[in-house]
């Protein structure tokens, strides 16, 4: 059983017991325990069951490595699956859950699954599905789909906050062992700003539990003093429980920090984004241990030997009491070391190799009294939810069992890999290394920035050297190449000596034993979590996926969330050997980031709720809210949809208003709609080229309708433009369209024409600009009082500057709604006060205030197009019938050409048309008219389709605008337009002007 | 004509890391003309009284000044009071010139974030490096602030301005108020990182 | 994502601060010409592995558009240069030279 030791555990704080639940029984811990060291110390080896078969699953690493120990953590608000037990920190209260059983962890019906594993090869999902076709979709797909999927989907609102934060530095140092604390400090003392960054809560790394000594004394006395020294620097930042999360072009690193998930009530947000630019940086990420290749190598109990000693050193946790060490190198004698010196049984170690003579581990394992079998290995684990024994075989030998050692944990050891994926993310190529049998970073090979220079150094085991005495020089190199790339000059410092004891070489073993047989290699686990063994990775390659990117996804080999970082090398080396290739010549796959999986909340920041998405409003949206008024968004403008009264729909709100603005007087807040000043001797010149009609003969006090198109033909944008004076004009644009018709005009302005004299200037937000407008609208402006605003002072078209109420105001008489209307612009500041006068002068004229909907019915009863209904990027100017607002006399304007070209001249371009339902009902929004006949794919011919439909109230019956094939050529036929569930509707084609054909109401 | 108001009616929000408040009306003026023209320089010092900043600089007085906004446009500052008249000034003088001179004092909304940890609510908002050693007072930077365009500059050691788009108010409040939640702090000691 | 430096305000930052413009230095083709030439200026676009000559717009900065020769490869930025050309400026085609020997995109080399 796993127990808490009675001494050791140098993380703890034994003062200050935790409790905490996993699956719902109730668990004692210590403050600095991880949840994985916790489980471990309450005997709780079982933390989940693998993807596909539902095996047992215990834990087997102690960092962010870990496969198996995944489970679901929190509750409601703070629920989050597929949490890391060996990354998270407990704290009181904790609620954990294991995943992937039914009903339950320890009984777990799923399991049926790996009784059937003989016939769930790799690439059974694609063979047995595939056929017949139809039962994909009705049978397989949601049986699958139920039963995939690990950990459960959260269902409560994210209770907690998140946040970026950019920062910059010159050197960034990824990882805090010895090796990033050395780096860090040699490029810290040259005067460079250094941020140093560490996933875990503690400094020092490995080296803290696998011992030796620098300058003569423990690591642990360097540890303490150069944290204290570059915590003193005032250019020197230090982060820990901060993991640099991806390695990005130019310098640019994701940093995730998890700053309330070890104390979640306390305030603040939960996690911090950096978004880091760093002009050097410095992977110092350490090395993972590979397991080993045997039969039973999943059973929970066997455990990386390396996790084995953290346990024992950082938490006082036994993993068993009686524990197997099998190994292909020294490191793992540590381990063995370790164990005992806690009190602990180690029957055997059993070392793969075949050595001369002994490595100084070796002698002090010996000298323990433990035995050591040299060139023996593990032929297969004995038990089911926890390993009872193995059996011991030659490595050199197909797995004829010598003995059987009964233990119920093993330590297993198949050699270090560097944690490259930083060092790769960004394009930094790998080396073999023959020595260690592992990938490490090709220095020559970096990733390049900005300028085209290597902007990453690997250091320390990070990049290679696995010794206490060579992670330093390197790391100490390393932090002095990257302060010297950024033009800071290195101090000539001695680097400090680190010393550990000799070791004797590794010797790569990818298969154990060496001859395992069919019915051993397919017991024998790569990937823990998604349940690939050597048989599967085998299997793939003599069906001919050789490419290691193929046979990844073919087996799911590291697609797991761990991303493979136990499995990888383990599976591309038996790629390697079933294809008969080396291992550099099979290759990696790709390492993306994140290195392990950060929140969704960290990717938004401050984007939720309120802050989502930046909302724009009006001077007046505080009235129209407490109005109400329901909101339309145009773009991240909000405007008012309708006017909603107490005891009324929303449609009859909206058929209120129109009635009501055609009859009395209607308010409209205009003011989203976009303003530009364009002003210079060129201004006419370059509107002429902006807009398909002539604005430079446009006298000053006079307004004209005008049309934009992209260079492409198509209709961009449309709107009022007043001369102002001789030199300028203000532009009106669509709602939304401010900014991109501003971006427009500049660009070729600042790109084409740049001899041009024009300036322009949004002042769409100046202004607030109400739309007055009905049969009222000029008694409510002479009720208000000042300037004249009479048929003969100010006709249809033509603005003017003065005042009304007090109020300095420019006044429109441009109409949008046919009726007699003015748009009137004063400045933000007043646009409530204004708004409220034109309210008090309404009372008695019937004034209400109408949303976008009523403005919608009343343009499309005049026929008048919408940018964006009428048009969808497709469509120009002829295909509306405005023709008329096209300008012959010019040579050019954006667009002109385009119109020339033989598709936007083709007779058989839909037009528009105004279509009336037969039967007085209203066609669907988008529907499309039907013509005879199929087309190549098999369906019905169309030969139009409803831009606009609207209920008109002033009408009594339906009304749209669509465009349809030869359509103003075709007034009376009648279309059909199949609706949804079998509803056909027949429509007539009509004037699109619906309304007053003569315009009498606006010309009052 | 009323009394003006601001979009937010100048609200503040102190129990932060920071104390964020809505400025004030503010008079500004948006002037496109060649800088280099020294008309326009002359014109544009006499209507602020301050001489034309450079490339991301700005020039401030008490309540007037000059911020550098591209080759070809300063925001010029003033009282709220003064605008129509500074305005007109302004026109007068650059009668002859090419130049383009608009009130957008209503355009725009203000805010200002003030204390020891300002560097770090900025830091939060847009990828700018507000290290001390970095950015300043007398500094001028256009930028995005979370998903919207700012303009932002320092008028005191621990004091930034933010200007942007008067719509854009209360998202621009309701995300400094977000970033200077209590419990954000970045750095322990309220220090954000500088070269000594 | 990149860092640029903008040749107008002067102002390095990261490229959530700019906005792409696509193919630099095209030629307009308006009334007058064929209908070969103006499909060329309208659809046809460059697509080059190494350099490329690209439009950028400053539009969170001080909104100007500018010029930057950048390789599509490796994403190294060669130089930036205003957009009031109608071709590279000279030394930065010579500083291109030395680090791409050989280079062409379009006629240029």
């Amino acid at each position: 059983m796993s127990t808490r030791l009675a001494t050791g555990g140098r993380l703890l704080n034994k003062s200050k017991p935790l409790s905490f639940t996993f699956n719902g029984k109730r668990l004692r811990g210590f403050a600095g325990d991880t949840l994985a060291s916790a489980l471990l110390a309450n005997d709780q080896m079982l933390v989940g069951r693998s993807f596909k078969y539902h095996r047992p699953r215990g834990i087997v690493a102690s960092g962010a490595e870990e496969p198996n120990g995944l489970v679901n953590l929190g509750e409601e608000g703070r629920f989050e699956p597929n949490q890391r037990v060996t990354t998270t920190e407990l704290f009181e209260g904790l609620a954990a859950q294991s995943q992937n059983h039914w009903p339950s962890l320890d009984f777990d019906i799923g399991a049926v699954n790996s009784r059937l594993s003989r016939f769930l090869p790799a690439g059974f999902y694609y063979k047995m599905f595939i056929h017949p076709r139809p039962l994909w979709k009705h049978l397989y797909e949601p049986f699958i789909r139920q039963s995939a999927g690990l950990g459960r989907a959260p269902t409560a609102r994210d209770a907690d906050t998140y946040e970026h934060f950019y920062f910059f530095c010159d050197v960034m140092v990824i990882g805090g062992g010895v090796a990033g604390l050395q780096a860090a400090k040699a490029a810290a003392v040259t005067g460079a700003k250094v941020l140093l960054v560490e996933q875990t809560a503690h400094w020092g790394g490995r080296a803290l539990v696998d011992g030796g000594t620098v300058e003569g004394k423990p690591v642990d006395n360097f540890v303490e003093q150069i944290v204290s020294e570059l915590e003193t620097m005032p250019n020197v930042t230090l982060r820990k429980r901060l993991m640099g999360a991806g390695v990005y072009d130019h310098g640019y690193v994701l940093g995730y920090e998890q700053l309330r998930d070890h104390a979640p009530d306390t305030p603040g947000p939960r996690h911090r984004l950096w978004r880091i630019r760093a002009g050097h940086i410095v992977t110092a990420t350490g090395a993972i241990e590979r397991p080993l290749s045997f039969a039973g190598n999943d059973i929970p109990g066997v455990m990386l030997a390396s996790a084995m000693r953290d346990y024992v050193v950082n938490y006082g946790v036994s993993s068993g009491d009686r524990t197997v060490v099998v190994t292909n190198n020294d490191d793992a004698y540590l381990t063995a070391s370790a164990l005992v010196n806690a009190g602990l049984r180690v029957p055997a170690i059993l070392d793969a190799r075949v050595l001369a003579e002994d490595s100084p581990a070796m002698a002090e394992a010996k000298a323990l009294g433990i035995r050591v079998l040299m060139g023996h290995g593990i032929a297969s684990v004995k038990g089911t939810k926890r390993v009872t024994g193995v059996g011991v075989c030659s490595q050199a030998g197909e797995g004829a069992v010598l003995e059987e050692v009964a233990c119920d944990a093993v330590a297993m050891s198949g050699g270090w890999s560097p944690v490259v994926h930083l060092w790769s993310h960004c394009g930094g190529k790998l080396v073999w290394d023959q020595a260690q049998a592992h990938f490490k970073p090709d220095v020559d090979k970096s990733p390049t920035g900005a300028a085209g220079e290597a902007f990453v150094t690997p250091a320390g085991a990070a990049a290679g050297p696995l010794h206490l005495g060579d992670v330093l020089t390197s790391a100490d190199q390393a932090g002095k190449d990257a302060a010297k790339a950024l033009g800071f000059k290195p101090k000539r410092r001695k680097c400090p000596v680190g010393e550990t004891p000799d070791e004797a070489p590794m010797q790569p073993v990818w298969l154990m034993p060496q001859g395992a047989g069919a019915e051993l290699r397919s017991k024998a686990w790569l990937d823990y979590q998604n349940d690939v063994k050597v048989s599967d990775v085998q299997l793939a390659a003599q069906e001919g996926f050789e490419s290691v990117e193929h046979a990844k996804r073919y087996t799911t080999l590291g697609m797991a969330t761990d991303q493979g970082k136990l499995s990888n090398i383990n599976g591309l080396a038996t790629l390697a050997g079933s294809l008969g290739s080396s291992i550099p010549e099979v290759g990696t796959t790709t390492f993306r980031p994140p290195y392990t999986p950060i929140s969704m909340g960290a990717i938004a920041g401050e984007a939720r709720g309120e802050v989502f998405q930046p909302i724009r409003r009006t001077p007046m949206h505080d009235w129209h809210e407490a109005n109400g008024a329901e909101w339309e968004p145009v773009g991240h403008w909000r405007r008012p949809y309708a006017y909603v009264r107490d005891g009324e729909s929303t449609y009859d709100a909206v058929m209120r208003e129109t009635k009501n603005t055609r009859e009395n007087l209607g308010l409209l807040d205009a003011s989203t709609l976009g303003k530009l000043i364009v002003k210079g001797p060129d201004a006419g010149r370059f509107l002429d080229m902006l807009y398909t009609n002539m604005m430079s003969t446009l006298k000053p006090g006079k307004c004209r309708y005008g049309l934009m198109c992209s260079e492409n033909g198509f209709l961009i944008d449309d709107g009022v433009v007043a001369r102002i004076d001789e030199d300028t004009f203000l532009c009106h644009t669509t709602t939304g369209g401010a900014e991109r018709i501003h971006q427009h005009m500049e660009e070729w302005l600042q790109t084409e024409w740049w001899d041009w004299k024009v300036w322009v200037a949004n002042v769409t937000e100046q202004y607030a600009q109400v739309a007055v407008v009905g049969p009222n609208a000029r008694k409510a402006l002479e009720k208000l009082g000042g300037m004249d605003v009479s048929k003969e002072a100010l006709g249809f078209m033509e603005w003017a500057d003065g005042e009304l109420a007090g109020f300095k105001v420019r006044v429109y008489r441009i109409s949008f709604s046919g009726e007699l209307s003015y748009e009137i612009a004063v400045e933000a500041s007043q646009g409530q006060a204004f708004w409220d006068a034109l309210m008090v002068v309404g009372h008695d004229l019937g004034v209400m205030p109408y949303g976008t909907e009523a403005l919608h019915i009343l343009r499309a009863e005049k026929g008048f197009i919408m940018i964006g209904d009428e048009t969808d990027g497709t469509v120009i100017p002829q295909d509306l019938g405005l023709d008329w607002a096209i300008s012959k006399k010019k040579d050019d304007y954006l667009g002109k050409r385009a119109l020339e070209r033989t598709h936007m001249t083709d007779p058989n371009r839909w037009k528009l048309v105004g279509l009336e339902t037969l039967s007085g009902a209203v066609l669907p929004d988008g529907a499309y008219a039907v013509g005879e006949g199929i087309n190549a794919n098999g369906q019905r011919i169309t030969i139009g389709r409803v831009t606009s439909s609207y209920h008109s109230p002033n009408l009594g019956r339906g009304i749209a605008m669509g465009l349809v094939l030869h359509g103003p050529d075709r007034m009376g036929e009648v279309l059909e337009f199949p609706g949804t569930e079998g509803a056909t509707f027949k429509a007539r084609i009509v004037d699109p002007v619906f309304y007053d054909k003569d315009g009498e109401k606006a010309n009052v | 004509m009323s009394e003006p108001v601001t979009a937010l009616g100048g609200v503040s929000s102190d129990a932060r890391i920071a104390a964020i408040a809505e400025a004030p009306l503010q008079g500004m003026i948006t002037l496109r003309a060649d800088l280099s023209d020294s008309a326009v320089k002359k014109a544009a010092k006499a209507a602020a009284g301050a001489d034309v900043p450079g490339p991301g600089t700005v020039h401030l007085g008490d309540e007037s000044g000059l911020c550098w906004m591209s080759p070809d446009e300063l925001l010029l500052l003033c009282p709220y009071a003064e605008v129509t008249e500074t305005l007109e000034r302004l026109q007068k003088a650059l009668v002859k010139t090419h130049a383009l001179a608009v009130n957008v004092s209503d355009a725009r909304a203000s805010f200002t974030v003030t204390g020891p940890r300002a560097r770090e609510v900025m830091g939060k908002l847009c990828p700018v490096d507000f290290a001390p050693d970095r950015f300043a007072p007398g500094m001028f930077r256009r930028t995005r602030m979370a998903q919207v365009p700012a303009a932002i500059w320092m008028s005191a050691d621990e004091t930034f301005r933010i200007v942007c788009f008067r719509s854009q108010a209360q998202y621009v409040f309701d995300l400094l108020t977000v970033a200077a939640q209590p419990g954000s702090e970045v750095f322990s000691d309220g220090k954000t990182p500088a070269l000594a | 994502m990149l860092i640029l430096t903008c040749p107008v305000c002067g102002v390095t930052a990261e490229e959530t601060e700019f906005h792409g413009g696509g193919e630099a230095h095209l030629t307009r083709h308006g009334p007058g010409s064929s209908d070969d030439e103006f499909q060329s200026y309208l659809f046809m676009r460059e697509n080059p592995r190494g350099v490329h000559f690209e439009r950028w717009r400053h539009v969170y900065g001080c909104g100007k558009w500018f010029h930057a020769a950048r390789c599509t490869t490796t994403l190294e930025v060669f130089g930036t240069y205003p957009a009031q050309t109608t071709e590279p400026p000279k030394d930065l085609r010579k500083t291109i030279s030395q680090k791409r020997p050989g280079w062409t995109w379009r006629d240029l080399t």
